[in-house]
């Protein structure tokens, strides 16, 4: 069975587009000066259709995690994974596996720094994180 | 001064747990039919129907000509949800005895309509696509926000836990009545780290029902046990799943739908004798303690594991074992309503003193919707 994949609405077919070309965008507020996440066509803090969508630099870091030890269709072989809620340097916060790391406690602390990577499903391409090339700054 | 709302039935289907032979239907109509017995009413009676189930269809079985349907579906605390407009309905006279239901066949699945995630919502589109594979990988994300906040370990859930089964190792119908320790909770099989399995819920089979009406009616039913009265209610939402949550250390839900229900009743958290939190997962009661203002931030591992929640506790909660250790249906929030009925009518398994304020506290989805109810034996 092959991962699952996002059906994208007209709201959030920018985003999906963009990922495909490995970038991470947003719709921004100009009046309130925030991104807003999940993408839609007004501003859900002041209501203002006076958005536009602007890129993500994709490095962040992580809030909160599991590793878990049942499988999703598609995960099968895959577990025990990492699900992770990941803080962006802009603000917004974003569902992720984290890559490239060992699925274990001590690989894993909150507060550790993530950059974005992009893992094509057919015709889909999903943004994903693992830990910062970079380093831990922290 | 509004008319008083009382709670005249409330009952559980005869069988729960595993009922492979029983429809989400039967189990559901045969709760109900005891808690029409159990306020000397008929059918007839009734005329208001609130479930999960689908209600016309809920109506025509049971042979009720309604005037009053509340199909609210958002997860387990709908009938926390329920149960506030039905005490809006009855005040307002557009009911005159309304039937709120549960019946779920979770585990057998007999009867159910099949489950089909929308991949363009917005958990299709960002959460489930990262291999969620059940509640138990999205409902738990946010825990380690928590703990790492508070500097607390993996044995701060396990306290829930073992808490808990002081309270289900004193009642025959729960599911898992072993008494459990924090080394073996943390020994137990792992489904996703930092939750092994007794600090996730299971799915069971079962149904449950209440039926309210006024106090004024009441006082003319043959009750089989005293009627509860419904002192206060709240309801709330904040988000579709676990990334959309403004902070992930606290629920919006539980913090605004709690604070109106006690505001409804008149009442603070120091007049609550028994409490009922919605514990699909063990953080939940943790976010709970501290949401509604019972402790301090952080203070809730330490409050559980002190014992103020165990038998004998300043704050008895989830008397019934919780949805951890007596039953999760899925939607389990029915069961935490009755149990604390029964607490107020003094006939629970593990029966608490002389309680009687209870509040109950549910949630519905992944942190999605939150549905409250204090109750009070006048």
């Amino acid at each position: 069975m092959s991962k699952p994949v996002p059906v994208p609405t007209p709201e959030t077919q920018q985003y999906w587009d963009k990922a495909a070309q490995h970038e991470l965008w947003l719709p921004y507020c100009e009046v309130d000066s925030k991104f807003i996440f999940y993408p839609r066509s007004f501003c859900p803090i002041c209501g203002t259709s006076d958005i536009h969508w602007r890129q993500l630099s994709g490095r962040g870091t992580l809030a909160s995690f599991i590793i878990n030890h049942r499988a999703a269709p598609g995960y099968e072989g895959e577990a025990p994974y990492v699900m992770a809620l990941v803080e962006l340097e802009e603000g917004p916060r974003l569902m992720s596996n984290i890559l490239e790391v060992e699925p274990k406690p001590e690989a894993l602390r909150v507060g550790m720094p993530l950059e974005v990577v992009f893992e094509e499903r057919g015709d889909i391409t999903v943004p994903q994180f693992r830990p910062s090339s970079e380093g831990d700054r922290s | 001064m509004s008319k008083e709302i009382v709670i005249v039935g409330a009952a559980e289907s005869t069988r729960i747990g595993t009922v492979p032979d029983q429809s989400a239907m039967q189990l559901g109509t045969d709760a109900a039919l005891q808690a029409i017995s159990d306020a000397g009413m008929s059918i007839s009676d009734i005329d208001g129907v609130a479930s999960t189930l689908q209600t016309v269809e809920l109506a025509h079985h049971l042979g009720i000509r309604t005037r009053y349907l509340d199909g609210t579906v958002v997860g387990g605390c709908s009938y926390m949800l329920h149960v506030r407009h039905a005490v809006a309905a009855l005040r307002d006279g557009k009911a005159s005895a309304v039937l709120v239901v549960h019946g779920e066949s979770g585990r057998s699945r007999v009867g159910m309509a099949p489950r089909l995630p929308d991949p363009s919502g917005p958990g299709g589109q960002f959460e489930r696509i990262y291999g969620v594979s059940g509640t138990f990988s999205s409902f738990t994300l946010p825990v380690m926000a928590y703990l790492d906040k508070y500097g607390l370990g993996e044995e701060a859930l396990a306290e829930v836990s073992v808490a808990q089964s002081r309270w289900s190792s004193q009642n025959p119908r729960a599911l898992r009545q072993e008494v459990l320790t924090v080394e073996s909770v943390l020994a137990s099989r792992l489904i996703a780290w930092p939750f092994h399995i007794v600090e996730c819920c299971p799915l069971t089979d079962g149904g449950g029902a209440l039926l309210l009406t006024t106090a004024e009616r009441a006082a003319d039913l043959d009750l089989k046990h005293p009627a509860v009265t419904i002192v206060g209610t709240g309801e709330s939402s904040e988000g579709p799943g676990v990334s959309f949550m403004d902070d992930l250390t606290t629920f919006r839900g539980f913090r605004d739908a709690s604070s109106e229900a006690l505001r409804d009743a008149d009442m603070n958290t120091g007049d609550i004798e028994h409490l009922m939190i919605y514990d699909a997962y063990a953080h939940l009661p943790l976010y709970g303690l501290e949401d509604l203002g019972f402790v301090g931030r952080g203070e809730a591992a330490e409050f559980i594991r002190s014992g103020a929640t165990s038998p004998g506790g300043s704050l008895p909660m989830n008397t019934n074992g919780g949805g951890l250790m007596y039953t999760h249906t899925g939607m389990y929030g029915m069961f935490a309503l009755t149990e604390a009925v029964r607490q107020l009518q003094h006939r629970a398994a593990a029966q608490v003193d002389g309680v009687r304020t209870s509040m109950v506290q549910g949630v519905g989805g992944m942190f999605g919707a939150a549905g409250t109810v204090v109750l009070q034996r006048r």
